[in-house]
């Protein structure tokens, strides 16, 4: 299956989609982020692991601004992420998010949801970000649950409408914050599936995750971290089965429960 | 294989059991009472304590109400009439005041030949907040929604149709105001614009306009004083712009308060606490006296105008706390994912957070609303006219001199519908924005 995917994902381009150079961040007195160092290129698909606390979901948040970083710089498809709010729009614009909690809009329909963000920051048409919509939930498997809302769905189902949500704003990049480990085992797989698709179809990917086997079949680099800090980066098969430092040796060894 | 076998022995189902229909709960009225008021012997002693509190305060009110002399001309009559269908002293209630007098009741001192005018404006009222509660009729209906408020105070307060017209173009001035100048300077420059030409508009330019297209095209109805408003109509105009206007005031406090900047956060504070703090009664007294102090000398500013401004500042305190509530109970994750797909600010209020807050305060709101609807009757102390000053002003006369529970419950058994209303609507309201959450 590794094999199978890269294969038939197009290849790697040379194009920056993300760089981040010299970055750290504080939440008050504590150091979060330090001195993060990371260039994605276009296609690229990276998984991020890291004990809990370790500071991934700070750093994903800080490529759409979530999270406001206080030095270094974070260019995102050209725009530089400053407190400029027209580039923050810009870039959020341009970037997916999904969360591990979903964060469906309950108030609104499965199609409501995919059509919100289309039809009001983008400006199109409703008739067109609908039929766009239902591409998109075709895509993740679910279009008979348009008309339901968030509350009547599993929660793989949710996760996949969350994925259909994002992916309505045509993003030129998806972040994905541990999009399974709300999951119960048997939806987990139907969310990886889903995820694996877009990455054959050549979409620049940054995702937290601590699924090992998601990362050997879709990811051209992981990326460890600890403490705030990259600790180490490379190709999965050389990260699982050469592991140079000790921390990822300690948090392999923890995490494949040997 | 036996189901109590499986608990001891290795088991493997073989056949699946089809689903069969819930049992039929038993119904019936008697299986009803026993289960409710009969289940024990503490709710049996209830029961019947209950029943007799029930029997010892209606034993008198009913028959006193259920005899009631309708056709009188005065509580003299009334009593002359009671003294020969039930024979001398037997109580009866003399509902022919509220015959008499409902049209003071209702309207205060509304010139007789205008009456249907408030009625209207109740219905232009009812039919413009329409598409506002009900999201799935066309868009353009609200520009109905937006004349309205003039057509309302032109109904109510009548005069040339040019008054309001030429009030309605100042706020058409601002919006134009804030187009222009905000493209070429920016949203604050544009705010300070949108609210500096309209004043200014009214200030100076206003009143002559109006006296002019006046003179050359005279349309218009009879004026009708604020003095002239009393019972319910007054209570009404008081309580619907106070609920309409404070909701969306409300609103934009409960955010400001929320509001990451510090100045706007602190501001929403203090006028808050502030007007929470203090009885509305003051406040009603602050409107009628010190106003005057404020404006400069000459400036007749309307007494009820400015009662209605002083309960809607009141009462979007009250909402702002409600809402602030709702706001606070929604998931940060709602406001993140938002965030994440590109929506400002105000789009992520619009669509996604307020929808949801102010479900969660639909409750606090209505409460607030009835709350509001009924401290109307606190105007009687400004020398307004409300439905019981009205009837103390009935007791008053020759005629009705000596009357008071009918007048009282009239006017207390109105109050009900409408807060029944309004508390019935809110739970219908509810049940309809029931959404699945997760
Ligand atoms: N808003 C905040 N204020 C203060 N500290 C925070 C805040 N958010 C996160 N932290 C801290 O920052 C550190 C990094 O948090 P982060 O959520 O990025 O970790 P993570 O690697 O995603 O962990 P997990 O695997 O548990 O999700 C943690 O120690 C956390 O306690
Ligand atoms: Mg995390």
């Amino acid at each position: 299956m590794t094999d199978a995917a890269l294969a038939s994902a197009p290849p790697v381009s040379d194009e920056v989609a993300v760089q981040i150079t010299g970055m750290n961040k504080w939440y008050g007195q504590f150091h979060v982020l330090r001195d993060i160092n990371l260039t994605v290129t276009r296609g690229e698909r990276i998984v991020i692991c890291g004990p809990s606390g370790s500071g991934k979901s700070t750093l994903i948040r800080c490529i759409n601004r979530l999270e406001e970083h206080q030095s270094g710089h974070i260019v995102v498809d050209g725009t530089e992420l400053t407190s400029n709010l027209r580039n923050i729009d810009k870039v959020r614009s341009e970037v997916g998010m999904v969360f591990q909690h979903f964060n469906l809009f309950p108030h609104l329909t499965v199609l409501e949801n995919c059509t919100l963000a289309p039809m009001w920051v983008r400006k199109i048409p409703k008739r067109e970000a609908e039929a766009t919509a239902m591409e998109f939930l075709e895509k993740v498997r679910i279009p008979e649950q348009a008309g339901k809302y968030p509350g009547q769905l599993s929660g793989g189902q949710q996760q996949r409408v969350a994925i259909a949500r994002s992916l309505c704003m045509r993003p030129k990049i998806m972040l994905f914050d541990e999009p399974t480990s709300a999951l119960d085992p048997e939806m987990i797989k139907e969310v990886l599936d889903t995820m694996i698709e877009l990455a054959r179809e050549g979409m620049t990917m940054l995702c937290v995750t601590h699924e090992m086997g998601f990362a050997q079949a879709v990811a051209n680099r992981v990326i460890f971290m600890d403490q705030g800090q990259i600790v180490e980066q490379n190709t999965p098969r050389e990260f699982f089965n050469n592991p140079r430092s000790d921390r990822t040796k300690l948090f392999l060894s923890q995490i494949l429960g040997h | 294989m036996s189901d109590l076998h499986s608990q001891t022995v290795a088991y493997s189902r073989d056949t699946m059991l089809p689903p069969v229909p819930p049992p039929r709960r038993e119904a019936g009225a008697v299986r009803w009472l026993r289960e409710n008021l009969f289940s024990g012997p503490l709710n049996i002693i209830l029961t019947i304590l209950a029943i007799w509190v029930l029997w010892l305060a209606l034993r008198d009110v009913l028959p006193w109400a259920w005899r009631g002399i309708w056709n009188a001309g005065s509580i003299s009559e009334c009593r002359t009439i009671r003294d020969q269908l039930y024979g001398e002293g037997t109580s009866a209630a003399c509902w022919a005041v509220i015959r008499a007098r409902w049209q003071q009741l209702v309207f205060g001192f509304y010139p007789a030949s205008e009456l249907w005018r408030p009625p209207l404006a109740l219905v232009v009222f009812l039919l413009a907040v329409l598409p506002i509660l009900f999201a799935d009729l066309p868009r353009r209906l609200l520009w109905l929604t937006a004349a309205a408020p003039f057509l309302i105070v032109w109904l109510l307060w009548g005069g040339p149709i040019w008054g309001p017209v030429a009030v309605a173009l100042g706020f058409g001035l601002g919006w134009l105001a804030w187009r222009i100048v905000a493209r070429a300077g920016g949203p604050l420059l544009g705010a300070v614009a949108a609210i500096l030409v309209p004043v200014l508009y009214w200030i100076f330019v206003d009143a002559p306009l109006t006296a002019a297209l006046a003179r050359i095209l005279p349309i218009g109805l009879t004026p009708v004083r604020s003095s002239d408003f009393g019972g319910f109509t007054l209570s009404i105009v008081i309580g619907l712009s106070g609920i309409t206007l404070s909701l969306p005031l409300g609103i934009l406090l409960a955010l400001a308060r929320r509001s990451e900047m510090f100045i706007i956060s602190k501001v929403a504070v203090i006028y808050i606490e502030v007007i929470r703090g203090v009885p509305l009664i003051v406040w009603l007294l602050v409107a009628q006296v010190l106003l005057n102090y404020f404006l400069p000398s000459g400036t007749n500013f309307d007494i009820l105008l400015r009662v209605i401004i002083m309960v809607t500042l009141f009462s979007s305190a009250y909402i702002a706390e409600v809402i602030r509530g709702g706001l606070a109970a929604l998931p940060r994750g709602q406001y993140e994912a938002a965030d994440a797909l590109g929506l400002g600010y105000w789009q992520a209020m619009q669509l996604i957070v307020l929808p949801q807050a102010l479900k969660i305060s639909i409750p606090g709101i209505v409460n607030s609303f009835i709350g509001l609807f009924k401290d109307t009757t606190l105007v009687s102390i400004i020398s307004l006219f409300d439905p019981m000053r009205m009837s103390s002003t009935i007791r008053a006369t020759t005629e009705w001199g000596g009357i008071y529970w009918e007048l009282y419950i009239f006017v207390a058994a109105v109050f009900f519908v409408f807060c029944f209303a309004m508390s019935r609507y809110s739970m219908w309201l509810e049940q309809r924005l029931e959404r699945s959450h997760r």
